[in-house]
């Protein structure tokens, strides 16, 4: 059945255009420009975040080896490895890097609703990473109360970095947040008011989706950390009391008194809990899309996949306490976070399911991006499990803080994600850039990352298990701690450092294929959505040459049956090759 | 095929890693035995869903592996599967959830005859108090807080006289003697963490915190802290020794009480100053 | 519920497409600076709401001090009411096309906004005067910290004021001075809004 479509009526909007070199590719307001520059920023600093890991591994897998390594440092290394990887890297990559170079492809826009803004933010962004890495050079060093900056040790005497350090911290946090909220405005409102004709948020790639949910968690979560930053350096700064109670630190009456150090983590976590899902929603999205095309498949129960991820980010709002089972919260409280933790878990493994069964019958070409999102599944599946022990109070008393944590959180947003960014990466490399990364290097990459990955935090639950706390310089001769665990911690260290200096292929290989690599044509993955059907490629100014497409179907006709391909890219209107209508 | 046999491979290393692995939790020593049941029950639901899972993927990668002439089905959606799933999968989480909030509510729950004890953590030490023979702590604040007072006891209080101040980090408790940890700190966070109890809980400077336990066997064990509380955090260790009646009196009876330790001083002071004038 | 409504149709279905293919792209008939701000609210809500929610926390501790609120926030608060009127009555005749009247008033809100921070920071001298400052008591540091967050969101709204009088001197176009006048506007009414609570919440308190 063919159905008239009027001609063409999509408003054009008045697109700003670059006169100058510097407004081009460095000033550009253009969000593909701004996508690589968000991109960049973040793998830079996230690089420094993985150094800082390797750091940290030196000295628990050969304690009293590294004699530049003392707890100060240690303390700090967690600490800023923590932040830059949960904030600076993943956050502002998923949202910044993918958001930008995506939202306005994906729905067939020629760029962002805001673009001078969308500039504005990474520039703040970029601000706020500089003055993160300023805090390793003013006096006493970057602060090393952990990510979690809890008060009062964070702005008290006797951690690392509490004169300069921590206040150099929140200053950069608040910028961050300030800056994502510009960037963040965009793409809620991109996704809302610039999509293409024919674009039905039901018909949007779950890319999108993803993206789109974990921004909106984004703009309302992040005020929370806002809240504290703020209170924190009035604290420290002006002697207030919002969180910092009566005491005596080292030896010193302080002039605090009466503050609540509880109230400070509440504001934390109500930020730091959806966090995981502003990492996680976009991966899940991605991962989707990445499955999709790779098993020349629709992926199984959009609706669904759509409803869990609004289902999930909603919840994240009412979870945030399972972080404070142990923190001294009215102990009730546990009852009702346990319960709507592991509601969450529902939806979660809905989309595990769903993952897994387009998988099912599928055509399975195994691609980088498939292995990645392989890799993802498995991980992701590993660490959501540990998720439910965690999440079920009574189990989380005795696993609390201990690297049965650290390798949770790991697996399920450090591994996981990162998974999918080189999933990511692999799959649209060839849009950016033109040409196709290289296969051999990339199959090298994958096994030796997700391999070795795995092999560095499956073990750390085992010994989280027996009691080994998280967040110790060394473990000095405990007695329920045998030899054992160092031999292993020196095994792991050992694979960390060979996971990491891998990495050099997979930054070869992008640098060495940006001009040698096998030229991609518009469409090397024979894929549906809006961005592989631009006029050139890597896309040019404007996104989509002439006219914008208008949209025919919804993201997934893969091998439908009685069509000539075994995709129908979005904008193809209804016609005998398509033959489904 | 190699994609197949890697994930395969990965399982298989998965299970047996946690069958073989020699790390596992340490001997219990409290009443706390029903946490480690739900740990287990939980290994045991979740490790069915992981191995089910992941075996499911292992053979759809290498039955529907990409070859020439491979055509995918086309199937938007499985509205009875994908319900059929959700209630499995509820099933299995409100079967770790409910013995879940059982155990917690046991928790929560401090026992009648519970006695208590104090613990304060300082950045980088252990203290601990016993309400002594009144059952009743004196108070303290930390106003009153110095080298001579440590405690910041209130000398007017009556309550405080008898309780008995242990200024080492060790401290003792008596077997089969359901207790209740009443934690403070003078500082900063701190986290009262005995492996082998299971139970923990943070000590927050301006309130008091609490949990309890019963110790079902002697022996020493190491006090942690859970919470990162500054440089020394590795390092500020204590001991809780669990005795049977006989030792645990004879510890007692050399712990010194509150108006002991002020009569003490009161002589040395007396003593000094004759010195002095001498 | 439109929105949950939409979730649930089925994208693939011939049918379904008919239909979908017809759909414009924007989800609100609103011009996207309009979307924007209202969007922009959200975020700046959820701040103000925090704060109020670490405040209610925070009072409920023993060493919180009722705050003897200074008198002339009810000026403040008056002049804040003026300055919300002026700008709404200058919407109101740029809607009507009478970009003289709507010139006139416009500047006027921007002037008792002014007059507003001038007032509020009257008050910080008040308190000061009588010995208290953001560190005597956490009500006292809360009032400091609401008050200069609040100001702080309204010196941003001045500065996008401060753009339009520069085009309304310029001389631009009417449609594109319609459009900032009511994006000053709505943010007025918020931040009149916001105040209001605040300042209700400080008074019962
Ligand atoms: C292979 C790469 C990585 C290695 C080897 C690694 C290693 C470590 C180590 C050794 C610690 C300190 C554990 C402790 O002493 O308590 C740590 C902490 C942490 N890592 Fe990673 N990490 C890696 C990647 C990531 C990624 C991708 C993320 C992103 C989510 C991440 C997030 C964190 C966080 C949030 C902490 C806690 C910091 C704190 O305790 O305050 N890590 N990591
Ligand atoms: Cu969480
Ligand atoms: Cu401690």
């Amino acid at each position: 059945m063919m159905v008239d479509v009027p001609v063409a009526e999509v408003a054009e909007v008045e697109l700003y255009h670059a006169k100058s070199y510097w407004t081009k590719y460095v000033f550009s307001q253009d969000a593909k420009v701004i996508a690589i520059q968000y991109g960049g920023t973040a793998v830079a600093i996230g690089l420094v975040g993985l150094v800082l890991s390797w750091l940290m591994r030196l000295q628990l897998g050969f304690p009293d080896t590294f004699a530049f390594i003392d707890a100060t440092d240690y303390y700090q290394f967690i600490t800023v490895h923590g932040m830059i990887m949960v904030i600076y890297l993943l956050t502002a990559l998923f949202l910044g890097g993918f958001g930008n170079y995506l939202i306005p492809l994906m729905v067939g826009a020629r760029d962002m609703v805001f673009p001078y803004l969308n500039m504005v933010s990474y520039w703040v962004y970029l601000c706020a990473v500089l003055i993160l890495v300023a805090s390793f050079f003013v006096e006493g060093g970057p602060t090393g109360a952990g990510w979690t900056l809890y008060p009062p040790q964070s702005i008290t005497e006797g951690t690392p970095g509490s004169e300069g350090g921590i206040i150099l911290m929140l200053v950069s946090l608040a910028l961050f947040i300030i800056g994502f909220t510009m960037g963040g405005l965009n793409y809620v409102v991109t996704v809302l008011q610039a999509r293409t004709r024919g674009m039905t948020l039901m018909r949007l790639p779950l890319t999108v989706w993803g993206i789109f949910v974990a921004t909106i968690l984004a703009l309302l979560a992040f005020p929370a950390l806002f809240v504290g930053c703020i209170m924190m350096t009035l604290d420290k700064l002006l002697g207030t009391s919002f969180f910092m109670p009566e005491m005596i630190s080292l030896g010193q009456q302080l002039e605090y008194d009466g503050g609540s150090p509880i109230l400070f983590q509440h504001l934390f976590w109500f930020f730091g809990h959806p966090e995981v899902y502003i990492v996680a929603l976009p991966a899940f999205g991605i991962v989707s899309d990445l499955l999709a095309v790779h098993a020349r498949k629709n992926i199984f129960g959009y609706r669904m996949m759509v409803w869990a991820i609004v289902i999930i980010g909603a919840l994240s709002f009412v979870v945030w306490a399972h972080h404070m089972y142990v923190s001294g919260m009215h102990p009730y409280f546990g009852f009702f976070f346990a319960t709507t933790t592991l509601i969450i878990a529902v939806p979660t493994a809905l989309k595990v399911y769903n993952w897994v069964l387009t998988l099912w019958h599928g055509d399975i070409h195994l691609t980088q991006p498939m292995l990645f999102s392989l890799a993802f599944l498995v991980t992701f599946i590993n660490g959501g499990i540990t998720g439910l022990f965690l999440g079920n109070v009574t189990v989380d008393v005795p696993l609390s803080d201990t690297m049965f944590v650290v390798a949770h959180f790991h697996m399920v947003m450090g591994i996981a994600p990162l998974m999918v960014v080189f999933g990511a990466i692999y799959h649209w490399y060839p849009k950016i850039t033109g040409r196709m990364l290289h296969e051999g290097m990339g199959k090298f990459h994958f096994w030796v990352t997700f391999l070795g990955a795995y092999t560095i935090f499956l073990p750390l639950h085992y010994i989280g298990l027996q009691g080994v706390p998280r967040r110790y310089f060394e473990f000095g001769d405990t007695a329920f701690i045998p030899d054992s665990v160092t031999t292993l911690n020196a095994f792991v260290t050992v694979v960390t450092l060979t996971v990491g200096f891998a990495q050099i292929v997979f930054f070869y290989n992008m640098w060495r294929s940006y001009k040698h690599g096998k030229v991609a044509g518009d469409n090397p993955w024979g894929a549906t959505t809006l961005e592989w059907q631009t006029a050139e490629t890597p896309p040019g100014h404007g996104n989509f040459g002439e006219e914008l497409p208008l949209v025919y179907r919804w993201a997934y006709d893969f091998s439908v049956p009685g069509a000539k391909n075994d995709f129908i890219p979005q904008n193809m209107p209804p016609g005998p090759d398509t033959n489904n209508h | 095929m190699i994609v197949a046999i890697g994930l395969l491979v990965v399982l298989v290393g998965t299970v047996l890693f946690h069958v073989y692995s020699p790390w596992w939790w340490t001997p219990i020593a409290s009443n706390w035995g029903n946490m480690d049941d739900t740990i287990l029950l939980t290994f045991w639901i979740t490790g069915a869903v992981f191995i089910a899972v992941m075996l499911f993927m292992v053979y759809c990668i290498y039955k529907f592996r990409h070859k020439e002439g491979r055509v995918a089905h086309y199937e938007p959606e499985n509205t009875k599967l994908e319900v059929w799933l959700t209630s499995i999968t509820a099933v299995g989480v409100a079967a770790m959830l409910a013995p879940g909030l059982i155990v917690w509510n046991d928790y929560v729950t401090v026992p009648e005859d519970a006695v208590e004890f104090e613990a304060i953590g300082q950045q980088w030490s252990w203290t601990f108090r016993l309400p002594g023979e009144d059952g009743k702590f004196g108070t303290v604040s930390m106003k009153d807080m110095n080298p001579d007072n440590p405690f910041g006891m209130s000398a007017d209080d009556p309550n405080g006289q008898d309780d008995v101040l242990i200024e080492e980090d060790e401290m003792h408790l008596l077997k089969d003697q359901p207790i209740k940890a009443l934690l403070r700190s003078v500082d900063v966070l701190h986290d009262f963490y005995v492996p082998q109890f299971r139970a923990k809980m943070d000590m927050v400077p301006g309130t008091v915190t609490y949990f309890w336990l019963t110790p079902i066997r002697t022996g020493e064990f190491e006090i942690l802290c859970a919470e990162l509380c500054g440089v020394g955090h590795h390092a500020m260790r204590g001991t809780v020794v669990v005795d049977e009646q006989e030792a645990y009196d004879e510890w007692l009876s050399d712990q010194a009480t509150y108006a002991e330790l002020v009569e003490e001083a009161r002589i040395r002071k007396e003593n000094e100053t004759r010195l002095a004038m001498n | 519920m439109g929105i949950f409504h939409h979730l649930t149709r089925k994208p693939w279905l011939p049918e379904q497409s008919e239909i979908d293919n017809q759909v414009s792209g924007g989800a609100v008939a609103l011009q996207t600076a309009k979307v924007g701000l209202r969007v922009f609210l959200f975020p700046i809500s959820a701040l103000f709401t925090l704060f109020l929610i670490a405040y209610l926390m925070r009072m409920s501790f023993s060493d919180w001090q009722t705050l003897h609120d200074p008198w002339l926030l009810w000026i403040n608060t008056a002049v804040l009411v003026l300055s919300s009127l002026a700008l709404q009555r200058s919407r109101m005749l740029v809607d009507g096309g009478e970009v003289t009247g709507m010139r006139t008033y416009f500047m006027l809100g921007g002037v008792f906004a002014f007059a507003f921070l001038g007032g509020q920071l009257a008050a910080w001298q008040q308190l000061a005067d009588m010995g208290v400052y953001a560190d005597t008591n956490p009500s006292h540091s809360f009032f400091y910290l609401f008050t200069a967050l609040h100001g702080l969101h309204l010196l941003g709204g001045l500065v996008a004021w401060g753009r339009t009088v520069f085009k309304i001197k310029a001389g631009v176009d009417v449609e594109h001075l319609r459009l900032s006048v009511e994006l000053c506007t709505i943010y007025w009414h918020y931040l009149l809004v916001v105040w209001v609570v605040m300042f209700g919440l400080l008074l019962a308190t």
